[in-house]
C-alpha cells in the first residue's frame, strides 16, 4: 500500500515536469528576470512598491510584444524573491537566483541592508544586480580593493551627495545655523548620510549642538528628544525609514519640540503621512523624484500606475522602474541573453533618460550622476521645493 | 533638575509598559516555573486588538481597553489549553520550545491578516500642561494612572482572594493543593488569562504612547519585559513591576547623561552586574531543589 502510494506520488511529479517541460519548449522564447524585494519584514510598503512598478514593467514589455533581443522577441518573467528586509535572507535570495541558469539578471533589493550582501554575491557569481533604491556608496564597491564592482549597478544617487544636498539646502534654504541629527545606529544607510550631514554642515559654518542616536526596532525616543530640546536646535536632521519617522516626530511634537525635521529619502512612502497623524506636516526631506512637477517620461508612468493600483508610485517604485528600464535597454543592446554580455551592454550606456530624471553613468562606475528634488509635506502632500544638481 | 525631571517622566511612562508585561511572565512562572515566551506576541495582540477597535468599531478608550484586555485573556487561556496543557508533564524545555512557536504563529498570523505597520488613532484627548517648564502629557498621565490601578487589582486578586490563594498554593505545591480539592486546571487557566489580560492592557497603552502598531512589535519589548521580570526576581509579582520601572529608568537615564550611542552596552552590563550581586533577582530568594 505504501509502496504504492509512493509510486504514486512519483508519477504525478514526473508528470507535473514533463508537462511544464512541454510547456517551456512550446512557448515564445522567455528571458527570466529577478527580482527581491522587502515583502514582508520592517519595510513591506518598499517592497510593495518595488513589486508592483517591476509587474507594470514586465506587462507593459510583454503587452507592446515582448523585448528584441538580437532580432527575436522575447517574453519577460519575473522571478520575484521576499527578503523580508533581512541582510541574511537578501544574501540567500540572491544565492537562489543566481544559482538559476535561467535568470540573466537581477533588480533590487531595495534598502542597503540588503543591497550590499546581495550584491557581493551578485558580484561572485556574474550576474548584473541593479538596485534600485540602495544609496549606500558600499554597494557598488568592492569591500577588499575600494574600486567599483562590475556586476553592480543603481538607478539612484549615494549617499554622499544626498548628504551634501540636505546640508546645503539646511545651511542655505531654511537658513539654520544648528542642528540636531538623530540616526538609526544599527541600519546602513542612515548612518552614512548623518555622517556625512554632519561633516558638510560643520564644514559650511552649522554647528551641531547634539547628535543622537537609536538601535532597530526601539519605539521610545523621548529621552533622546528631551536632549536634542534641551539643545534648542534650528532643525532636527532624521534621516530614518518611513516607518521610524512618525513615533519620532509625533513623541517630538509631544514633547514640545517646535523645530522642523529634514529627512532622507527613506521618507517618501505615502505610508509616512498615512502613520504619522499630520505631524510631519511641514517638514522637508530628500527625493528621487517629483510626482507633482513630472517631465513627460514621469508623467506618463504617474498616469499608468495610477491608473493600475489606485494610488501614486513613490520613488521606490518610479526607481525599480528605471532599474527595468535599464535593464531592458542592456538586453536589447547585448543582443543574446547572457549574463556576461548582458553586463558589458549595460556598462555601455552611457546616459538613460528615465521617469527620475537623466542618469549619467561614468567610465567604469555602477553609479549614475543624477539629481535630487528637495520636497515638503504640505496638506498631507508631497510638494516639490527645490532641485540639486550634481 | 527640570532636565532630570522630565526625564522621569519619560522613565515612568516606559517603565509602567515593562512592567505590565513583565508581570505576565512572572505569574506564568510562578505557578508552572515556564516562561511563556509567547507573551510579547500576546502584548503585540493587544495592540492590534486596539487598533481594530479603535479604528473601525470607533469604541470610546474604556470599553477599548476591556475588550482588548479581553481577547487577550482568552487567547492566552486557549494557548494554555491547546499548546501547554498537553506538554505540563512534559520535559520543561519542550514547553518553552512550544512558546516560543506559538510566538512566532502570532506574529505571522498578524503578518499574513497585513504586513503593514498601523496607525492607531487618538484615543484620548491629547494635552500638554506645563508645569513652571516641565511639560507633562495628559497621555503620560493616563498610561502611567491606568498601569498603576492594574497592578493594585492583580496584587489585591493575589493577596486577598480565594483564587489568589489558590495560585498561591499552586506555586507553592501543586499536588499537594490538588490534593485538597482545588481545581488546579482552571486556576492555572486564569493565571495564564490574567497575565495575557496585562500584557492586552499593555499593548493599549503602547498604541497610545507609541501611535503605530506592526506585527514584529513584540518581540523586543517581550525580550526587555522578560529581562526586567527577571531582574526584579521571577517569580515575585512584586518584583516584576520593581524589575520593569527599574529597566525603563535606566534606559532613560543612561541616554540622558551618557551618549545614547552606548546605551544598550551600559544598560546591560548595569544589570548584569545587578545580577551577579542578586543571581535570583532583586526580590527573589534562592529557592531548594527538592530531590
Amino acid at each position: 500500500m505504501h509502496v504504492n502510494r509512493r509510486s504514486g506520488i512519483l508519477a504525478c511529479i514526473l508528470a507535473a515536469t514533463l508537462a511544464a517541460a512541454c510547456e517551456k519548449a512550446s512557448q515564445v522564447p522567455t528571458v527570466h528576470i529577478g527580482l527581491i524585494a522587502e515583502l514582508s519584514g520592517d519595510l513591506p510598503a518598499v517592497g510593495a512598491s518595488s513589486r508592483t512598478a517591476a509587474e507594470m514593467a514586465v506587462s507593459q514589455v510583454n503587452d507592446a510584444g515582448g523585448l528584441t533581443i538580437g532580432g527575436r522577441s522575447y517574453r519577460v518573467e519575473l522571478a520575484i524573491e521576499d527578503n523580508a528586509s533581512k541582510a541574511d535572507q537578501s544574501a540567500s535570495a540572491a544565492q537562489k537566483l543566481a544559482s538559476d541558469s535561467d535568470i540573466v539578471a537581477i533588480v533590487g533589493p531595495n534598502a542597503s541592508l540588503g543591497a550590499i550582501p546581495a550584491a557581493e554575491i551578485a558580484e561572485s557569481s556574474g550576474m548584473v544586480m541593479i538596485t534600485p533604491w540602495s544609496t549606500n556608496p558600499k554597494t557598488t564597491l568592492d569591500t577588499r580593493t575600494g574600486a567599483p564592482k562590475k556586476y553592480v549597478f543603481r538607478a539612484c544617487f549615494t549617499d554622499p551627495f544626498e548628504g551634501r544636498v540636505l546640508a546645503r539646502f539646511a545651511l542655505d534654504t531654511l537658513h539654520a545655523h544648528t542642528a540636531a541629527i538623530l540616526y538609526d545606529q544599527s541600519s546602513e544607510a542612515p548612518k552614512s548620510q548623518s555622517e556625512l550631514f554632519k561633516t558638510i554642515f560643520a564644514e559650511a559654518g552649522g554647528t551641531i549642538v547634539a547628535s543622537e542616536t537609536y538601535t532597530s526596532g526601539d519605539k521610545d525616543f523621548s529621552a533622546q528628544l528631551t536632549k536634542i530640546n534641551q539643545s534648542a536646535p534650528d532643525v532636527v536632521f532624521l534621516p530614518a525609514y518611513y516607518n521610524d519617522v512618525p513615533l519620532v516626530v509625533q513623541q517630538a511634537k509631544r514633547l514640545g519640540i517646535k523645530a522642523p525635521f529634514l529627512g532622507s529619502d527613506a521618507w517618501s512612502s505615502p505610508d509616512l503621512i498615512k502613520l504619522s497623524d499630520n505631524a510631519v506636516e511641514g517638514f522637508y526631506f530628500c527625493n528621487h523624484y517629483a510626482p507633482d512637477v513630472a517631465t513627460p517620461e514621469a508623467a506618463r508612468f504617474v498616469r499608468a500606475y495610477t491608473e493600475t493600483y489606485k494610488r501614486a508610485p513613490d520613488d521606490v517604485a518610479a526607481l525599480t522602474y528605471d532599474a527595468f528600464g535599464l535593464l531592458f535597454e542592456a538586453l536589447r543592446g547585448a543582443g543574446q541573453v547572457d549574463r556576461r554580455a548582458t553586463r558589458d551592454a549595460l556598462a555601455k550606456i552611457p546616459t538613460y533618460t528615465g521617469v527620475t530624471g537623466t542618469m549619467r553613468f561614468p567610465e567604469g562606475s555602477g553609479d549614475p550622476i543624477k539629481s535630487a528634488v528637495m520636497l515638503q509635506i504640505r496638506g498631507g502632500k508631497f510638494v516639490w521645493v527645490t532641485n540639486a544638481n550634481p | 533638575m527640570l532636565y532630570v525631571l522630565q526625564q522621569t517622566l519619560n522613565a515612568l511612562q516606559l517603565g509602567s509598559i515593562y512592567a505590565l508585561i513583565a508581570l505576565g511572565y512572572t505569574l506564568v512562572y510562578s505557578i508552572l516555573r515556564m516562561i511563556n515566551f509567547a507573551h510579547g506576541d500576546i502584548f503585540m495582540v493587544g495592540g492590534f486588538v486596539c487598533f481594530a477597535a479603535a479604528t473601525y468599531l470607533q469604541l470610546p478608550f474604556a470599553v477599548t481597553l476591556l475588550l482588548a484586555m479581553g481577547c487577550t485573556a482568552i487567547l492566552g487561556a486557549g494557548l494554555e489549553r491547546l499548546a501547554y496543557r498537553p506538554l505540563r508533564d512534559a520535559p520543561r524545555v519542550s514547553a518553552v520550545i512550544t512558546a516560543l512557536g506559538c510566538g512566532i504563529f502570532l506574529e505571522h498570523f498578524v503578518l499574513w491578516l497585513s504586513p503593514y505597520p498601523q496607525h492607531v488613532p487618538a484615543l484620548l484627548q491629547n494635552q500638554t500642561w506645563s508645569l513652571g517648564g516641565l511639560s507633562v502629557s495628559s497621555i503620560q498621565t493616563a498610561i502611567v494612572a491606568i498601569a498603576v490601578a492594574l497592578m493594585l487589582v492583580l496584587d489585591f486578586i493575589v493577596q486577598r482572594t480565594m483564587l489568589g490563594l489558590a495560585m498561591r498554593g499552586i506555586s507553592m505545591d501543586m499536588k499537594a493543593v490538588a490534593l485538597m480539592g482545588v481545581p488546579v486546571d482552571l486556576v492555572i487557566s486564569s493565571t495564564f488569562a490574567f497575565g495575557a489580560a496585562l500584557g492586552g492592557a499593555a499593548g493599549v497603552l503602547y498604541s497610545l504612547a507609541y501611535p503605530v502598531v506592526d506585527p514584529y512589535m513584540g518581540v523586543l519589548m517581550g525580550w526587555k519585559a522578560f529581562i526586567a521580570a527577571v531582574l526584579g526576581g521571577i517569580g515575585h509579582i512584586r518584583g516584576a513591576v520593581l524589575g520593569g520601572f527599574l529597566l525603563g529608568a535606566v534606559e532613560i537615564l543612561v541616554t540622558a547623561f551618557l551618549p545614547s550611542t552606548y546605551r544598550d552596552l551600559t544598560v546591560f552590563t548595569l544589570l548584569l552586574m545587578l545580577l551577579i550581586v542578586r543571581p535570583h533577582g532583586i526580590l527573589g530568594r534562592p529557592t531548594l531543589q527538592k530531590v
